[in-house]
């Protein structure tokens, strides 16, 4: 075998403002062409050891470095941003951050300008590198005007233009709804074979990147290498789920049925999984076993839209005759691509913004005219970012801010703030700064903070965007007992997980039209409905399909009932 | 690491500008006084001129507020704008002693920061902005240094007020987690 | 919002949108400078005829400018009726004589030079008018800060507008989603609140955007370093446009213009006085 292109030999790294280090004893070897996925949860290391090879660390975010690490023959830690620059291309995982020109064009031009390359060539770059990502009709675009997936295209191309020879990307999926996900790692697939560079990708959605082949998976947790080896191998243990790390679905279903996971048997890819007789029986009778989840009854109708359309602009019209209705007690998930409107609906629900015809009945009485205020006693709104919704600095007043002008006493306030962080869990912390939480924490607190005002219904914007899988359960698990509490819970995500596993009712939007309003499963076993909603078809859907299931609707109905029971057993 | 806070600069001079426009451009928070906003972009200047320093401050107030004064379509009135800029300049050499990015902000840098800014606002609006006024637009004296004084008190009270508030928050959030307990 | 849409870029087919930025914004600035020094009647209206001039060559019209035009003819009147109220003898202080047309009351009579005054007030901030809108509707916003740059500025300070402009539209939208979201926590800044809560609520919803926004600083230094953002001490631009022979018969009369005002304020005085 050639020599490593990245060489890690005892390589340890402390940020400047740190006690402990953050990386330990790292010894790892990348080869020149391979494909190499580094997982881990949130906190791991696996950021910093990123942050290494591209140069941003040391010379961004100062520390202490021990050991060697080289990267494509450049000493690292010895040479600056610039010269890693040359040898390493790297796609931040926030595309508008990333996308630094005022236009396509420029944007991928942006390494070329710095390298002071003459204009003719520069174009001429441009044009090949967009070419080859499939932005060339789009040069002359402003960043709104593209898709997440065209910003990241973008992004892609603007470090290629350098010929680099390791590419390197930085949780690609974590803003992208699964379908454009999966286009990414076919466009970073395409990338790697036409011009072999060596790609590492760093993330935590597994199943997402092993869509398609990944040579091997590094697992850091704590600052150290737990694993180096295939994906075969690694999805034959325990040592991602005890990782943090989620398994692919398939592979969770399979060892409910009892079926013995080996790397003999291809655990990776779905289409690659080999099964014999003995397994595929294990899987129909699990099937048989469990029988079908038991219907739940119908509840009154909490929320009613009805013929709501909508548009920023006269010319712009983004909803389009959209009715529907929200039972008391649902925990329900708004689907859909990005910009097809889930977010101007919930802007409507919660009277930031009026429909231009159409009405909105909560408990039937009409709310179309009322104040942003006087909605927000009866829905309350979360925010994805909880950094942008957090106003105070302290837990207690951040929670009371609501209240302040809702004419109650200041006792009166007082138990209803620290009633409300019982409930969430907060109670502890009532008298920490809120800068000493952690992401999970924050975005609790976010919820507590409209949860004070004791709404119906509380309407969540992606609440588990980015989290690894510990902080989603956490996050998740938290708004389940809420649900049990009696709060509605209506949630936007692009998460098919969370689809599955906690929204019994999905509504899937497409180009700003309900296009259908039904279980969570369904939407995901139906190859139309998940394409027109930029979804991916469920893994189970695939499994039950290749085990011989005829019914493979209810394969996956089943399954989310039999998870669900097993958590209660645990509760 | 030096290279590194030039690109900074660079970027927080843009966004910075970007935040003055926004502030400046579509957010109105009527002051009681009639047909009189409060500026609150003189508050987010003395913010990031106080992080980031003089330069960088004084750039802030010159690109936002040219950005403001063109986008409204008009020509740029240039002696309003060197008088932002000098805010951001004057307000930005306090940045050292201020070391905000330490957190700890007691009453000693609350007095400094209020001084700071009280000084910048009254020379900016009270002689640099009449001054330029009269030199470039023959304006009337009286006209002038009344439009002046109006300008310097407000935007010193809003950059006072609300710029301490925002200051002391915002080192509340980089407070270090020492010692905290649960109870 | 966008970009283009901010500062109002109208593209299109004309000579001066075929012009570079660079010499649009050198021929603006000259042009700014030239009706900045002098007050003579005669050299602002010459002026303002080559403006008027310029604005018809861009077939630009004049509705699509409209909302510019009125919130300037607003700030025109006001300041105008401002001068007035304080010195209701400013014209003739600058013009020496005091030729009284009718009293109204107390100290305000209204003068033949005060009125010439105001017009030439006026005069002096209608000519820039014209080319200042043609500045920023006739040049894409992607030319400023390579325009910048060749005019001898700094290419960082340049690129720091360029970032202003990318990001003003994502502020905007952070700004507009913060605060509707503090309002349905009663959070609002309008005229029911008592001023000193109006104060505390701006803090309320400036902490967060300001927050967001350090954040957003930190993550584009980085991605611009790592694309070598500052290794050379110069940088060539994607969107440069060699200059072409309209160019420097622009710029000529951007020169030219300047140098007129220039010679007419040295040899003749800043204001042209008809009243001796």
């Amino acid at each position: 075998m050639a020599d490593p292109i990245i060489s890690f030999k005892n390589f340890s790294f402390q940020y400047r403002a740190q006690k402990q280090p953050t990386l330990h004893d790292i010894n790892l070897d990348i080869y020149p062409g391979e494909r190499v996925l580094i997982a881990g949860p949130s906190g791991s290391g696996k950021s910093t050891l990123a942050s290494c090879i591209n140069g941003l660390i040391p010379f961004s975010y100062p520390g202490q470095c021990t050991g060697t690490l080289t990267v494509d023959g450049v000493d690292a830690p010895h040479s600056s941003i610039f010269q890693l620059s040359q040898h390493v291309g790297t796609v931040l995982q926030d595309p508008d951050g990333q996308f630094i020109g005022l236009t396509v064009g420029e944007d991928i031009a942006f390494s070329l300008e710095n390298d002071c390359v003459a204009q003719p060539e520069m174009k001429d770059t441009v044009k090949r590198v967009a070419g080859l990502v499939g932005v060339d009709g789009l040069l002359d675009l402003a960043p709104h005007e593209l898709s997440g997936g065209q910003k990241q295209r973008v992004g892609l191309a603007g470090v290629m233009v350098d010929r680099v020879q390791i590419l390197l990307f930085d949780e690609p999926l974590a803003n992208l709804d699964p379908a454009t996900g999966k286009s990414t790692m076919e466009l970073i697939d395409e990338i790697q074979e036409k011009t072999q560079t060596t790609v590492v990708i760093i993330e935590h959605r597994l199943e997402d990147v092993l869509w398609r082949h990944v040579d091997r998976i590094i697992l850091v947790n704590e600052g150290r290498i737990l694993a180096d080896t295939t994906p075969d191998q690694l999805l034959s243990g325990s040592l991602l789920r005890d990782n943090g790390i989620r398994e692919p679905l398939y592979l969770t279903a399979l060892k409910y049925a009892g079926v013995e996971i080996t790397p003999e048997k291809h655990p990776d890819h779905l289409d690659r999984l080999v099964l014999d007789e003995g397994d595929v029986r294990k899987v129909q009778d699990w099937f048989t076993a469990v029988g079908q989840p038991p219907e739940k009854p119908e509840r009154p109708v909490l929320l009613e839209g009805k013929h709501l359309n909508f548009g920023y602009t006269p010319d712009r019209q983004i909803l389009h005759d959209v009715n529907f209705v929200i039972h008391e007690g649902e925990m329900v998930s708004i689907v859909g691509h990005n910009g097809t409107g889930k977010s101007t609906l919930a802007k409507l629900i919660c009277g930031f913004e009026t429909p231009d015809s159409g009405q909105l009945l909560l408990e039937g009485k009409d709310i179309t005219q009322d104040s942003i205020r006087s909605r927000a006693a009866q829905i309350g709104y979360v925010m994805q970012n909880p950094n942008q919704m957090i106003s105070k600095t302290m837990i207690f007043e951040e929670v009371a801010l609501g209240l302040s002008r809702s004419g109650l006493s200041q006792e009166e306030i007082r138990t209803r703030v620290e009633e409300t962080l019982k409930i969430c869990g907060l109670y502890p912390f009532r008298n920490w700064p809120i800068s000493a939480l952690s992401f999970g924490q924050k975005k609790r607190v976010t919820i507590a903070s409209v949860l004070v005002m004791g709404p119906k219904l509380i309407l969540l914007d992606e609440p588990t965007a980015g989290q690894d899988y510990r902080h989603y359960t956490e996050i998740m698990e938290f708004l389940r007992q809420l649900n049990r509490r009696g709060v509605t819970v209506v949630m936007i995500t692009h998460d098919m997980h969370l689809m599955l596993e906690y929204t019994p009712r999905a509504l899937a939007f497409s180009g700003g039209r309900l296009i259908a309003d039904t279980t969570a499963a369904q939407v995901l076993c139906d190859p139309e409905l998940t394409q027109r909603a930029a979804l991916k078809e469920t893994s189970l859907f695939g499994l039950a399909q290749k085990c011989g299931i005829d019914r493979p609707l209810e394969f996956v109905d089943r399954f989310i009932g039999y998870e669900e029971s097993q958590r209660e057993v645990k509760e | 690491m030096n290279k590194n806070s030039s690109v900074k600069t660079v970027v927080a001079v843009g966004i910075g500008a970007a935040l003055f426009f926004v502030l400046g451009r579509f957010v109105a928070i009527p002051s009681g006084i009639p047909n009189t906003n409060i500026s609150v972009q003189y508050a987010v200047l003395a913010l990031l001129a106080a992080m980031y320093g003089p330069v960088a401050g004084g750039l802030i107030g010159f690109i936002g507020h040219t950005l403001i004064d063109l986008s409204w379509g008009g020509s740029p009135w240039w002696s309003w704008i060197i008088a932002s800029a000098f805010v951001g300049v004057v307000v930005g050499l306090f940045a050292k002693s201020l070391a905000l990015s330490e957190g700890d902000f007691g009453k000693k840098k609350m007095v400094t920061f209020a001084v700071a800014n009280v000084v910048a606002n009254a020379i900016a609006w009270g002689v640099i902005a009449p001054v330029l006024d009269i030199a470039i637009y023959s304006e009337p004296v009286e006209k002038v240094f009344a439009q002046g004084a109006m300008a310097a008190v407000a935007n010193s009270l809003t950059a006072v007020i609300i710029g301490l508030l925002l200051v002391v928050a915002f080192t509340k959030t980089i407070a270090k987690k020492g010692s905290l307990d649960k109870e | 919002m966008a970009a283009k849409t901010v500062l109002n870029y109208l593209p299109r087919k004309s000579v001066v949108h075929s012009l570079t930025g660079t010499t649009k914004l050198a021929f603006f600035l000259c042009f700014t400078f030239a009706s900045m020094i002098t007050y003579d009647t005669r050299v602002l209206a010459g002026l303002l005829a080559v403006s008027l001039v310029c604005f018809k060559l861009s077939h630009i019209k004049l509705r699509e400018v409209r909302f510019m035009l009125v919130f300037m003819l607003i700030f025109l009147v006001l300041n105008n009726l401002f001068i007035y109220l304080f010195s209701p003898d400013q014209g003739t202080a600058i013009y020496g004589t005091r030729t009284v047309l009718c009293h109204l009351f107390w100290r305000y009579d209204i003068t033949a030079e005060q009125l010439f005054y105001t017009l030439n007030i006026t005069l002096k901030y209608f000519v820039a008018l014209p080319v200042a809108i043609l500045f920023i509707s006739a040049t894409n916003p992607s030319e400023f800060a390579s325009s910048l740059n060749s005019i001898g500025i700094s290419y960082r300070v340049g690129y720091s507008v360029a970032i202003a402009l990318r990001y003003i539209p994502d502020i905007q939208r952070d700004y507009h989603n913060i605060s509707q979201a503090q309002q349905a926590r009663g959070v609002e800044l309008g005229k029911t609140e008592k001023l000193w809560t109006r104060l505390k609520n701006a803090v309320t919803i400036l902490l967060p955007l300001i927050l967001t926004s350090l954040n957003r600083i930190d993550v584009i230094s980085n991605a611009m370093e790592l694309r070598g953002f500052g290794k050379n001490p110069k940088r060539t631009w994607y969107t440069h446009r060699p200059f072409r022979t309209t160019d420097y018969l622009a710029l000529a009369l951007g020169a030219a213009l300047f140098a007129v005002s220039m010679t007419v304020t040295l040899v003749c005085g800043r204001f042209y006085n008809p009243f001796i």
